[in-house]
């Protein structure tokens, strides 16, 4: 969305000059680290994927931020997103969609799928993802790299911009699992401006990685293997238990019947609090503002010119689930479905370290195969939401390929305990060679790829696009162009 | 099932949102078949009340009680 050269080539040549001089180095010094564009980067725009924010320039960096620059992290840019961060393919954005460097056909996951195709990809190493119904999980697994979503309350929210403030997270996302691990242990801990953010000591992840899977006790979620499943995806996942079982972990089953009620509750819930987060966006504080002779007008109509179709689809079902006469039949009942989700997690991580189950239902989707369904959309986050709903730590490892498409295991783990997850996850990696694949694009150069794309959509005969779709792709291209200046 | 369009309208109007003809129709049909999906929740029925302790047993083990209630010293200070 937008590349810091300038400021970046600057921070590099500061570190260079300091690594030179010899003496100690923060953790991160010199690292590039792309974010998400949903999280404030003062002085460089940070639109959020919505033209209701375009050009804006937040005054301050979210907490995250001034601790990767702490560090030592290079902040090269900001990375594409889904707008809000509502969806699950990155063809949200009001800027065009990004692509899956492994096929650009498909689409990269989502909401964080500028992050994760910048970084399967090889642009940079680090990223930072927010993930909010599998956001950073579900992009990492579509892209065979590492992403995790950290307990609620391990990684501030100060300066994350709210879209379901009881489900947010921000997270690491990265080419290896000791890379995620290094970013994360950046970032967690509490921070006085979110009162959110827990006081709970960090562990040392990097440090405790090595340590093994053996003797861990890893419970694979029956009820995730059900209908819905494509096969190739399911034996993958198994086959990852399975190697996990070899490298000394104890494998047993367990339950969570209520699964297949987090998806309701969750769009029930977000929705309703995305309602009353982006009531803000009103043409006043910020932003675009389409001017007119009242108040009322001004609001409504700066809102229907600035936001997308999956942003005021969701403000209407969170207003209709708080509104009067539907509050108690849909919010209230919904909030009362994600504690008994809670508790059945936390019951099943009693008697196992770890859960398992797969990321997706599926390999990753074309670009327009479900942008007119909704609900289909939805499904695409059926494992990796429950996670959120229960405030856990998950982790997407890649775990193999369906026809050169990849697949992500996810590994779930009691609260603030990302060291356990970090560390199983650590050791399947180290005992498989998924995540030393890199996909075709690495190598080439930009025009290449971008020929190789136009060449790919000149051979592919397709339906006559509907307008909507054929501006969509101009957009894509426009924004691609934009992405050549780095 | 699509939900009445005078209720889209009425929530368009709770949410600031001017939404164009289009939107409107699309809206009622895709809103009514996420929340006919949501509906999925009723499956799980309301936590029912059990059979409480009786109210003479539990206040029996207070130190102090008057006409079916706890009592305590005044907490607030009358003039």
């Amino acid at each position: 969305m937008h590349v810091d050269r300038e400021g970046a080539l600057r921070a590099a040549r500061e570190w260079d000059a300091r690594y030179a001089g010899g003496g100690a180095l923060p953790p991160l010094a010199g690292l590039p680290v792309a974010v998400k564009d949903i999280i404030c980067t003062a002085g460089m725009p940070t639109t959020c994927g919505s033209r209701i924010l375009a050009g804006w320039v937040p005054p301050y960096d979210a907490t995250v931020v001034s601790r990767l620059k702490d560090a030592g992290a290079v902040i090269v840019g900001k990375t594409n997103l889904d707008e809000f961060a509502m969806g699950s393919s990155t063809e949200n954005s009001g800027f065009g969609p990004t692509r899956n460097p492994w096929d650009p056909e498909r689409v990269p996951g989502g909401s964080s799928g500028g992050s994760a195709a910048a970084v399967a990809a090889g642009m940079i190493p680090l990223a930072l993802g927010t993930d909010t119904g599998g956001s950073i999980r579900q992009p990492a697994g579509f892209t065979s790299i590492v992403g995790m979503k950290p307990t609620y309350g391990r990684v501030s929210r100060y300066g994350l911009v709210a879209f379901a403030s009881s489900l947010d997270q921000v997270g690491p996302m990265a080419r290896t699992v000791a890379d995620a691990a290094l970013l994360l242990h950046v970032i967690a801990g509490r921070d006085p401006k979110d009162s959110t953010s827990v006081d709970i000591p960090v562990d040392d992840y990097p440090g405790t990685l090595p340590r093994g899977a053996r003797g861990l006790r890893i419970g694979i979620a029956r009820e995730a293997f059900g209908q819905g499943l494509q096969g190739d995806v399911g034996e993958a996942v198994q086959a990852a238990a399975a190697h996990l079982g070899g490298l000394g972990a104890v494998l047993t089953e367990v339950s969570l019947p209520s699964i297949p009620y987090a998806l309701p509750t969750y769009y029930l819930l977000a929705t309703s609090e995305a309602s009353a987060n982006l009531a803000r966006y009103d043409g006043v504080q910020y932003g675009l503002r389409v001017p007119t002779d009242d108040l009322f007008t001004m609001y409504t109509r700066t809102r229907r010119q600035g936001f997308g179709s999956e942003v005021k689809r969701r403000i209407m079902l969170g207003t209709y689930a708080l509104s009067a006469g539907y509050y108690e039949g849909f919010f209230l009942k919904a909030q009362r479905v994600r504690t008994l989700i809670r508790r059945e997690f936390l019951q099943a991580l009693d008697a196992v370290d770890l859960v398992l189950m797969p990321v997706s239902p599926t390999v990753p989707f074309r670009l327009g195969e479900k942008v007119d369904d909704p609900l289909q959309m939805y499904l695409a986050d059926i494992y990796t939401i429950p996670v959120n709903l229960a405030g856990l730590p998950g982790i997407s490892v890649p775990c193999g390929f369906s026809n050169g498409l990849p697949i992500g295991l996810q590994l779930i783990g009691k609260p603030f305990d990302e060291a356990t997850v970090l560390r199983a996850a650590y050791a399947y990696e180290q005992d498989t060679d998924w995540h030393t694949r890199r996909p075709p694009v690495v190598g080439q150069t930009h025009s290449q790829a971008v020929a190789e794309v136009h060449k790919r959509d000149r051979a592919t005969p397709r339906p006559a696009p509907k307008r909507g779709a054929q501006t969509r792709r101009r957009s894509s291209r426009k924004s691609k162009k934009a992405r050549t200046r780095k | 099932m699509p939900i009445d369009p005078s209720v889209v309208d009425r929530v368009a109007r709770l949410a600031r949102l001017e939404l164009s003809d289009e939107e409107r129709q699309r809206f009622a049909r895709q809103l009514g078949s996420i929340l006919e999906y949501c509906a999925t929740l009723n499956e799980l029925g309301d936590d029912v009340a059990g059979t409480p302790l009786p109210r003479d047993a539990v206040l029996a083990a207070a130190p102090d009680h008057e006409d079916g209630f706890f009592k305590v010293p005044p907490i607030i200070e009358t003039e």
